[in-house]
C-alpha cells in the first residue's frame, strides 16, 4: 500500500517527472501521427491499385491472347461462379501514342499500355466513373469550377459530350480550313511532310506518300480532315482507310480515355502565379495510337483514335501510361475480332478473402500454362512489399525516439533515487523489503509511462483528427502550401487510425518506461539501510 | 551478577559485538567486543561522545546493520543471521525507531506517516479491509503524543518538536517491543527535549514499553534506569544504579 501512495505521492510532487512524460508523450503522438498518415495513404494507394486493377486478373502468356472471350468465361464462371460478383474481358498490350501539343505545336510520341475495355463491364469490377473526368466537377481549392459534363445516371460509353463534340467538329473545320488553303498548290500535300513525327515517316515506303497525294485528290473533303497537317495526318492513310471514310460526319471508330498524366503538365499561369494544369489533348482531338497485330510475329498497326475523355485514378503509374480504348476497335485493328480474342479477364470477387479458394478452383478450371492467374496484390507485389518495408523501416526508427524518452527516463529516475535515498532508509527502517522499495520505483516508472502514453494517445489521435486544419494553420505561417493537393490527387491527407497500431504504441512506450526504471529501482532496493539514513 | 542477568531473562542482547567500517584503504573498528542486555519494561541509555559507535550498536540491535563478530538476540534466540525478509518483518513488527532528525517522509501528511509501518505490515487489500481499524490505531497514537490537530500537515510545516513526536508515533503505531531512540533530543532545544523525555518515560512506565536511547547528553541520559558509557568502541562503566535498580522496578 505505502509503495503505491508513495509512488503517486512523488509523481505528483516531482515536476522532473513532467519531464519523462512530455518526452514518452512526443514519442506516442510523433509514432501515432505519423502512422496514421502512412497508413492513409498506404490504404488510399492500395485501394486506387486494386480498384484499377479488379480482384483477380487472368492473363494470357502471349501477345496474342486467348481466344474466345465468351468460352474462357464461361469456363470462369463454372469454376468459380458462386465467388464472382463481376468479369469483364480486357485486351491489354503496349504501344505509342503520336499527339500534337497545340501550345507548342511539337508532336510527341509516348509509350502507352492500351487497354481495350467494355466501359459498362469495366465499371463493375472497379469504379471507373469516378476517374473519369467528364462525369466528375473540377474543383480548385476546393470550389467547383466546372460542373460534371455528364450526370452520374448517364450510361458509360464511347460518346463524346457536347464540349467535346464541339471540339471535335472546330478541330475539324480548322484542319479543311488549312488544307483548303494549301489545296492550289501542287506540292501542298507534301508540305507537312517535314512536320510528321520523322520516325514514322522514315519507315514508310515511297509510295505510301504517293497514295496519300492521290487520296487526297481524289476525295478532297475526307482527307482533308483525316489528313490534317499538324495532327501528322499520313499515317491514317497508310493503316486504315474505313475509319477514315466515316470520320468525315464523326467521330471514329477508335475511341479513347486518355490517362490525364499522359497528356498535361503543371504550368505556372502568368497571371495568377499559381500551378495550373495544361491539357496537350482534349476530349474531341485525335491522336494516333501504334502497336502490334495478334499474328506471329507481330505487325505493326497504327490507326487513328478519337479522344473521348481523360481519366485520373490517382495512380501516376497508371494515369502517365494507360490508354482505354473500346475493345471491339482494338480487337479489329490487331486481328483478334475473327476468333474473340482477348488478353485478360478481370474479375470481382463478391467477397475478397474467398480470393485463395477462386484462385485454387480457376487455376483446376484452364489448362496448365495457358494463363497466368494472379489477384491484384500479386500482380502489385513489388509496390505493396516496398510499401511495406518502409513503414516498418520508419517505425523501428520512430520507437527509437521513444528509447531516448527511456534513457531519459533511466537519468532522471537516477536522480529522483539519490535524491530520495534518506527516504528509502526510513522506509527499511520500518520494515519494508528492498523488493518493496524497489517496486516502488517500477510502478513510478509504470506510472509515468501510461500517463505519457495516455497524453500521446489522445494529442496523437487530436492531431490525426485535425491534420488539415494544422496544415491549414502551417501553410498560412509559412506562405506556403505545405501539402499541395495537386501533387497527391488528395483534396485533404489522408488518415487511417488503425485501434492496434494505437494499442502497440503505448504499450511499447510503457514497457520502455518500466524497463528504464528497472536500473534506478533496482540501485535503491540495493541501499544500504544505515548508509541511506546518515546520508544528508 | 550472572546469576540475577539470567534470572530475568534479557529482552535482547547484543553479546560480543564488534564491527568496523571501510573508511578509504584502512579498515575503523567502531565496536569492539560490546555487549549490552536489555531487560523488558527497561529504560536503558548509552551515553558516548561523536564516533564511539554508539549510533551503530543501535543499529545493530535494530537489525538495520549487521555485526561482524558477535550476535543479537532477541528473547533467547539469535536474529542478526536471520534472512533479509525475516529482518524487515521484526523491524517492522518488533522494533521501532526514532531518529535525531525525525526522518519523516516529506511527500506524506503527517497521519500517512503515522499509518507508514501499517502499510508496509499488510498488503494492498489487507490495507484497504482494515483501512478503519488502521486510521483509527493512528489516531489513537496521534492523541497519546498530542498532535490529534496536526494530521493533514505535512512535516515542513510542523515544529521540531512536533515532527519528533510524530516520529514516535510512527514507532509506536505498529505496537513494538523495543524503542531504539537515536539521539531523540538532539536536535530540539532544552524544554521541548524535556517535553519529548517526558513522554519516553509516560510510555515506558506506562506501557512497560522497553527503550534503548543513544545520546551524548548526560543530562538527558540520567533520565532513564540505567546508563551504558560507550568509550571507543567499549563500554566503559555502568550507570550508578546500573544492575539493580532495574530489577528493583521490574519487581515492583
Amino acid at each position: 500500500m505505502y509503495k503505491l501512495l508513495l509512488c503517486l505521492r512523488y509523481l505528483r510532487t516531482r515536476y522532473i517527472a513532467l519531464a519523462c512524460i512530455i518526452s514518452v508523450m512526443l514519442g506516442v503522438a510523433t509514432m501515432i501521427v505519423v502512422n496514421s498518415v502512412m497508413a492513409g495513404f498506404t490504404t488510399e494507394m492500395r485501394d486506387r491499385l486494386h480498384n484499377f486493377l479488379a480482384d483477380i486478373v487472368i492473363e494470357s502468356r502471349g501477345t496474342a491472347g486467348i481466344e474466345d472471350a465468351e468460352m474462357q468465361m464461361d469456363r470462369v464462371r463454372k469454376a468459380a461462379g458462386q465467388y464472382i460478383a463481376a468479369m469483364t474481358p480486357t485486351i491489354e498490350i503496349p504501344g505509342m501514342m503520336t499527339f500534337t501539343d497545340p501550345w507548342s505545336g511539337e508532336t510527341y510520341t509516348a509509350p502507352i499500355q492500351i487497354q481495350g475495355i467494355d466501359p459498362a463491364g469495366k465499371a463493375q469490377v472497379g469504379p471507373l466513373q469516378d476517374y473519369l473526368d467528364s462525369y466528375n466537377p473540377v474543383l480548385e481549392d476546393g470550389i467547383e469550377v466546372r460542373p460534371a459534363l455528364r450526370s452520374r445516371k448517364s450510361p458509360l460509353g464511347w460518346e463524346l459530350t457536347a464540349e467535346g463534340d464541339k471540339h471535335f467538329r472546330m478541330v475539324q473545320e480548322r484542319n479543311r480550313m488549312f488544307l483548303e488553303d494549301r489545296q492550289p498548290e501542287p506540292p501542298a500535300a507534301n508540305q507537312p511532310v517535314p512536320e510528321i513525327d520523322s520516325p514514322v515517316f522514315d519507315n514508310e515506303p515511297a509510295p505510301a506518300t504517293a497514295k496519300n497525294t492521290s487520296s487526297v485528290a481524289e476525295t478532297p473533303a475526307p482527307a482533308g480532315i483525316d489528313a490534317a497537317p499538324q495532327e501528322a495526318s499520313p499515317e491514317i492513310l497508310f493503316t486504315n482507310d474505313e475509319p477514315a471514310a466515316k470520320a468525315a460526319d464523326g467521330p471514329l471508330e477508335a475511341r479513347i480515355y486518355l490517362g490525364e498524366g499522359l497528356v498535361s503538365f503543371m504550368a505556372r499561369n502568368p497571371e495568377s502565379g499559381r500551378q495550373q494544369k495544361i491539357m496537350m489533348v482534349q476530349p474531341g482531338d485525335n491522336v494516333i495510337l501504334s502497336t502490334i497485330t495478334a499474328g506471329t510475329p507481330p505487325d505493326v498497326t497504327k490507326f487513328q483514335a478519337t479522344v473521348v475523355d481523360t481519366f485520373r485514378s490517382g495512380m501516376n503509374e497508371y494515369d502517365s501510361s494507360i490508354v482505354l480504348m473500346n475493345l471491339a476497335a482494338l480487337q479489329k485493328y490487331r486481328g483478334m475480332h475473327l476468333n474473340n480474342a482477348i488478353s485478360s479477364i478481370h474479375i470481382r470477387l463478391k467477397d475478397y478473402s474467398t480470393s485463395p479458394q477462386v484462385l485454387a478452383a480457376l487455376e483446376q478450371a484452364f489448362p496448365p500454362g495457358m494463363v497466368n492467374i494472379r489477384t491484384w496484390e500479386e500482380k502489385q507485389g513489388m509496390l505493396l512489399s516496398a510499401v511495406e518495408v518502409e513503414t516498418a523501416i520508419l517505425n523501428v526508427l520512430l520507437f527509437l525516439i521513444i528509447a531516448v524518452a527511456g534513457f531519459g527516463i533511466l537519468a532522471i529516475f537516477y536522480m529522483i533515487v539519490v535524491e530520495k535515498t534518506r527516504d528509502i532508509g526510513i522506509l527499511k527502517s520500518l520494515g519494508a523489503s528492498s523488493s518493496g522499495v524497489m517496486s516502488i520505483f517500477l510502478s513510478y516508472g509504470l506510472g509515468l509511462g501510461i500517463t505519457g502514453s495516455a497524453a500521446g494517445v489522445f494529442i496523437g489521435l487530436l492531431f490525426v483528427r485535425y491534420i488539415n486544419e494544422i496544415e491549414d494553420v502551417l501553410s498560412w505561417i509559412t506562405g506556403r502550401k505545405v501539402f499541395d493537393e495537386k501533387i497527391y490527387f488528395f483534396l485533404e491527407i489522408p488518415t487511417h487510425v488503425n485501434p492496434w497500431m494505437v494499442v502497440w504504441v503505448a504499450a511499447g512506450a510503457i514497457a520502455i518506461a518500466v524497463l528504464a526504471s528497472i536500473l534506478p529501482a533496482r540501485r535503491a532496493a540495493a541501499l544500504h539501510p544505515v548508509r541511506a539514513l546518515r546520508f544528508e | 551478577m550472572a546469576e540475577i542477568l539470567k534470572m530475568t531473562q534479557p529482552l535482547i542482547t547484543a553479546e560480543a559485538v564488534s564491527r568496523s567500517y571501510l573508511k578509504g584503504q584502512h579498515q575503523v573498528p567502531v565496536l569492539r567486543g560490546v555487549r549490552l542486555a536489555v531487560a523488558r519494561g527497561e529504560f536503558v541509555s548509552v551515553i558516548g561522545q561523536s564516533g564511539s559507535g554508539k549510533s551503530t550498536l543501535l543499529h545493530i540491535m535494530g537489525l538495520l546493520d549487521s555485526p561482524d563478530v558477535g550476535e543479537v538476540l532477541l528473547g533467547g534466540s539469535r536474529i542478526d543471521n536471520l534472512n533479509q525478509a525475516a529482518r524487515d518483518q521484526l523491524r517492522n513488527h518488533v522494533f521501532g525507531f526514532i531518529f535525531q532528525f525525525y526522518h519523516l517522509l516529506p511527500e506524506l501528511s503527517l497521519l500517512e506517516n503515522v499509518m507508514t509501518p501499517l502499510m508496509i505490515r499488510h498488503s494492498i487489500f489487507g490495507f484497504i479491509k482494515r483501512r478503519r481499524e488502521i486510521r483509527d490505531a493512528a489516531l489513537g497514537i496521534l492523541q497519546q503524543v498530542g498532535l490529534e490537530h496536526r494530521l493533514k500537515h505535512r512535516p515542513s510545516e510542523l515544529s521540531g518538536g512536533e515532527m519528533q513526536r510524530g516520529a514516535i508515533a510512527r514507532a509506536l503505531v505498529g505496537r513494538p517491543e523495543i524503542l531504539l531512540a537515536d539521539e531523540p533530543t538532539g536536535n530540539l532545544d532544552a524544554e521541548t527535549g524535556a517535553g519529548i523525555m517526558e513522554l519516553l518515560n509516560r510510555l515506558n512506565h506506562d506501557q512497560k514499553l522497553t527503550i534503548v536511547m543513544v545520546t551524548h547528553d548526560n543530562a538527558i541520559a540520567s533520565q532513564a534506569h540505567r546508563t551504558v558509557q560507550l568509550v571507543q568502541g567499549r563500554i566503559q562503566a555502568a550507570g550508578k544504579d546500573a544492575e539493580t535498580d532495574p530489577q528493583q522496578r521490574l519487581t515492583a
